[in-house]
């Protein structure tokens, strides 16, 4: 079976909290899985624990095994900068930089130290074919990002995100701040983009988790409680706390 | 309690009413039968109308659930289960308004040999005390009751089975009662299908308390 994403006995500190208790879970390619837990229980550490987002923060001891593409990411010689181009992130608000429509997803490359333009030009327009905003900027790639609704902004970072080929793509609470149609078509996205890549999203919308994903992980207390198939988890969880938490009798 | 359990139990409270009309129709053609009792069969004929109207609300009750609050885990099963009870129970109204229409039919009361020797009127026990214990079932969530239905069914199948040599006989030796006779076998027929009904709501109570899917499984499977 191939795990792209892995962690066995994951156990996450901010300083003396105990945000991730012994966290064993594995993710296949080309698959979603949604995390989903009331707030404060650890999806979203645990999801950034794939970038090493989590080594910004202050106080963070790790303990356990990361494995990404069967890799320890957090051995010494990890390069970061590497893991965070296999591994890209979507944020809950749409966050473009100050530039360009062509320049946001151009910027990735850029940094990477791509010179050639053709060849930028051409991933530029991939990727966004691929986020499903092509036909809708193709014509006003000089135009500021900022000119875009939030749903097309947040589509520009997804393609941002993609024009770096990553394999996986972390995506947290990406619909949130969306209306539904934009909703609907990040939903669309996500659908077509597994074909590619491997999805780990964070959402509190239950709807959602179980429209887009392939398996769901309940998280509480920093516990994974259950994992598994999402049609198995939203028609029949083992769980008791699982299924107070999806049908909304929580606490 | 949510809103959403607030919704569940009305509907529940529903289909026991729909529940309760419909055994109350079954145990009226029981009494219009053994009686003839015309005017009892023609209040059951009349009454078929009321269980099509619970049908509809329960339906559209159903749909609203569905589209207002997207049901989950025991919820969805809940609510999935209670749509195809309510298709059940309104097929078991069909049979007692069917029954009643024999009854409306008839020329005079029935002959007594006749109901003793197809055991016709065991056939309306157990069928007409499936339906009250399956209600129970329901009402208590009780799986292990829903799974005594099944064999319970097999009684009302092999008095099915056997009906067609017994009402043979009965016509050899009463050639001057075939009508009746075989009112009685359809009625005989509509009972069997009562206890199907009976059997189909068990596999639905199971399905929404325990997640097992029993249709279609065999008696084995049904019994763990």
């Amino acid at each position: 079976m191939n795990h792209i994403i892995a962690t066995e006995k994951l156990n996450l500190f901010y300083n003396d909290f105990h945000a991730l208790k012994d966290i064993n879970m594995k993710m296949r390619a080309n698959t979603v899985t949604a995390l989903i837990g009331p707030s404060g229980c650890g999806k979203s550490t645990y999801l950034r624990l794939f970038n090493r987002m989590n080594d910004l923060i202050d106080g963070v001891k790790i303990t356990g095994d990361v494995r990404v593409e069967g890799k320890d990411i957090y051995e010494k010689n990890t390069d970061v900068v590497d893991l965070r181009r296999k591994v890209g992130m979507v944020f809950q608000k749409p966050n473009p930089f100050p530039k360009t429509i062509f320049e946001n997803v151009a910027y990735g490359l850029r940094v990477n130290g791509i010179n050639d333009n053709g060849f930028i030009k051409d991933k530029v327009e991939q990727s966004l074919v691929q986020s499903a905003l092509w036909d809708e900027v193709k014509d006003k790639m000089n135009k500021s990002a900022f000119e875009l609704s939030g749903g097309q902004q947040q589509r520009l970072c997804i393609a941002r995100a993609l024009a770096i080929e990553p394999s996986i793509i972390l995506m947290d609470e990406p619909a949130s701040a969306l209306d539904p149609i934009s909703t609907a078509k990040i939903e669309e996205l996500i659908y077509e983009l597994k074909q590619n890549y491997t999805i780990v999203i964070v959402t509190h919308n239950m709807q959602q988790a179980a429209r887009v994903s392939d398996h769901t992980a309940f998280f509480y207390l920093g516990e994974l409680i259950e994992y598994g198939e999402t049609k198995e988890i939203f028609t029949n969880p083992k769980d008791k706390k699982t299924q107070n938490y999806i049908t909304g009798r929580f606490g | 309690m949510t809103h959403l359990d607030k919704e569940s139990l009305q509907l529940k409270t529903d289909l026991i009413g729909m529940w309760n009309l419909v055994i109350s129709q079954l145990n009226k053609t029981h009494e219009a039968l053994i009686n003839f009792d015309k005017d009892l069969a023609h209040e059951v004929v009349a009454n078929e109308k009321r269980v099509n109207g619970h049908e509809l609300k329960i339906d559209n009750d159903c749909e609203n659930l569905f589209a207002l609050f997207n049901p989950v885990a025991i919820d969805l099963r809940f609510t999935l289960a209670v749509l195809k009870i309510n298709s059940n129970l309104e097929r078991t109204g069909d049979m007692a308004d069917g029954i009643g229409r024999f009854i409306l039919n008839g020329n005079g009361p029935f002959d007594e040999e006749l109901l003793k020797v197809t055991q016709v009127i065991h056939m309306y026990d157990e069928a007409s005390s499936m339906l009250v214990d399956i209600l129970m079932a329901f009402e208590h969530e009780n799986t292990k009751i829903a799974r005594s239905i099944f064999k319970r069914d097999e009684i009302l199948n092999q008095i099915n089975i056997n009906s067609i040599q017994v009402v043979a006989d009965y016509i050899r030796t009463h050639p001057d009662n075939i009508e009746q006779a075989l009112f009685v076998l359809s009625i005989i027929r509509k009972l069997e299908r009562v206890g199907d009904h009976c059997k189909n709501i068990a596999e639905e109570i199971i399905f929404y308390i325990e997640a097992k899917v029993l249709k279609h499984a065999s008696k084995k499977q049904k019994a763990e």
